[in-house]
């Protein structure tokens, strides 16, 4: 039987405020333990939360992105459970009435075997505003468990997608296109080490061609792309096994081990909890006007699927594209480089150039950067340096052999482009002349190859042109070469 | 609607409340009364009501996004049972 995998994911993102969503205490991450505990956030009877304004612009940033209605009334309920690390016994969360639902969010999935990428448009279900719980730590405090109160409060959007992804491939292209919104738009740090992203998993499986889905598991809280693609991975595979030999998928939460590889049931659906969430008393109904909402759009920066429209109407593929506008960073230092180019990319005329400051921004700086485990927005070449190296290359001034030379220069902080260039000797050899004597010499060096070209040996020929640029130190204009050498063995 | 016996047991599991047999009869009876008063409240016609969150037309105040708390946890910490570098320690509890 074959077999389809029907995938919805939540993700639980910490927002970028410096407050917590109820009290003034700070969010800051790795504080000693409980020293950002204030009353409210470890539940002492008779105090009160007060909702933090920032929280609320965070989630109209994030519905305004994705294209959602923002519900100008939305409420905020208790969500009831026990757990030590949840002082009041119920977690602030909205469920009937959340501030964003609907929305969508354009992926690109990378195919495997036509090696294109595809376009996939995925609708978010709603995202409402909620809090974190604090942590609990197991390790042996002579048989008990420690709690750390730092985290309770900090203020959450959980974000729900609607169960249209139907691969581990476009989980993790719709967890990387939500991860890179979110920290674009600055409503979230996005660091999973630390927590800031969190990913739950629905998963299931039914035979193609049926419209009814099939039962589900829900995998929680993976913290890292790759745990999401292994754990739905397996996930689907023991799905699938335990269907094919017979047996049902009973609905339930599992965890994912890293170290196995292997998801694990939690718990069940019989001890699944009943939240009884009710409207929270200490709370009003938040009311967003319109005014508001335009203040807070005003605010917002240029959004990652409108450059990525842009940069295909200057004539970079889609994968140049989503490469380019992976991060915020990334998109404004190769416009910045686009900036700097002389003469400025023409409206239209722009391809060429376009294509190649993007090789440039994707290639060899991003592998420097990558090697010295730096952000782009730390790299020590600057966008107009890039520009002018790039500027170079396109008057001719420089081979790409030679403009890697100057790349390296830069880097280590030699001084800008041109002064690389004239202090190294880096210039393209553009005196005909001097390359026609290097080109002579080196036939009259090499017969046998010469020989062998003329018996109709064509690797003989790139073995001569490979002797002529290593004679020219490099600096010989490679289509020249080509040229003058094939009019001397005629 | 009323509660059987097993109902009060499972609520009683849910809620952690460990009960005798005799307790979850006589909560039984206590809850069922609790059962009898929302069914006069539902057989109230609300036809043509909007829900409301709130029973007045106002609204949540909102704060800026300020740190304006200092470090209390020793004053917390002094009224708590058990605490070990800067922790709280509960009964270990292990999903």
């Amino acid at each position: 039987m074959k077999w389809e995998t029907v995938i919805g994911l939540e993700v639980h993102t910490q927002l970028a405020t410096k407050s917590k969503i109820f009290s003034g205490s700070s969010t800051a991450f790795g504080a000693a333990p409980n020293t950002q505990a204030n009353a409210v956030d470890i539940a002492l009877p008779g105090v009160l939360p007060v909702l933090n304004k920032g929280a609320v612009e965070c989630a109209i940033k994030f519905g305004l992105a994705i294209g959602a209605t923002l519900n100008r009334v939305n409420v905020f309920d208790r969500k009831n459970y026990f757990y030590p690390d949840l002082p009041k016994g119920y977690q602030i969360s909205q469920l009937a009435k959340p501030i964003v639902e609907g929305g969508a969010l354009t992926i690109v999935v990378p195919s495997t075997s036509s090696g294109q990428s595809e376009e996939r448009v995925i609708h978010l279900t709603r995202a409402h505003m909620e809090e974190d719980a604090g942590k609990s730590l197991h390790e042996d405090f002579h048989g008990m468990t420690g709690i750390d109160l730092n985290r309770a409060g900090t203020p959450l959007l959980e974000i729900v997608s609607e169960p249209e992804m139907r691969s581990s491939a476009e989980a993790v292209a719709y967890a990387r296109a939500l991860h890179t919104l979110v920290t674009w738009i600055g409503i979230c740090d996005g660091n999973m080490q630390e927590g800031s992203f969190r990913v739950d998993a629905n998963v299931s499986v039914r035979p193609v061609g049926q419209t009814e889905f099939g039962t589900r598991r829900e995998i929680k809280n993976l913290n890292s792309f790759r745990f999401l693609q292994q754990a739905i991975d397996y996930e689907v595979r023991w799905q699938i096994e335990t269907l094919e030999d017979g047996g049902r998928i009973e609905q339930a939460t599992v965890l994912f081990d890293p170290d196995t590889g292997e998801t694990r049931m939690m718990r069940s659906k019989e001890d699944a909890h009943d939240y009884r969430y009710f409207p929270d008393p200490d709370l009003l109904p938040v009311r967003l006007t319109d005014e508001w909402i335009e203040q807070v759009r005003a605010e917002m920066p240029e959004l990652p699927q409108v450059k990525l429209a842009k940069y295909r109407m200057d004539g970079l593929s889609v994968y140049d594209a989503t490469a380019l506008t992976s991060s915020r960073a990334t998109a404004e230092y190769f416009e910045a480089v686009l900036a700097s180019l002389s003469p400025s990319p023409s409206p239209g005329g722009s391809g060429e150039q376009a294509k190649l400051a993007a090789n440039w921004v994707m290639g060899e700086l991003a592998a420097a950067l990558n090697k010295a485990e730096l952000d782009i927005a730390q790299s020590p070449v600057s966008a107009a340096q890039l520009g002018t190296l790039i500027t170079r290359i396109q008057d001719g001034t420089l081979s790409g052999k030679l403009a890697k030379q100057v790349f390296e220069g830069l880097w280590e902080g030699a001084g800008e482009v041109d002064a690389i260039i004239e202090a190294r000797g880096l210039k393209q050899m553009s005196d005909s002349g001097e390359l026609e004597k290097i080109i002579d010499d080196v036939l009259a060096a090499n017969p046998k190859s010469v020989e062998e070209f003329r018996a109709g040996k064509d690797k003989a020929f790139n073995a001569l042109v490979g002797q002529v640029m290593k004679a020219s130190r490099g600096k010989a204009n490679p289509a020249q070469v080509n040229e003058l050498l094939k009019g001397k063995l005629q | 609607m009323s509660l059987s016996p097993d109902d009060v047991k499972r609520i009683a599991r849910l809620a952690r409340i460990e009960t005798s047999d005799a307790e979850a009869q006589a909560t039984q009876a206590q809850l069922n009364t609790i059962f009898d008063l929302i069914a006069t409240m539902q057989a109230v016609d609300t036809r043509g009501i909007a829900p409301m969150a709130h029973a007045q037309e106002v609204f949540q105040r909102l704060r800026d996004d300020a740190v304006t708390e200092t470090d209390r946890h020793a004053a917390f910490q002094a009224i708590a049972p058990a605490v070990e570098n800067g922790l709280y320690l509960v009964p270990k509890v292990i999903e």
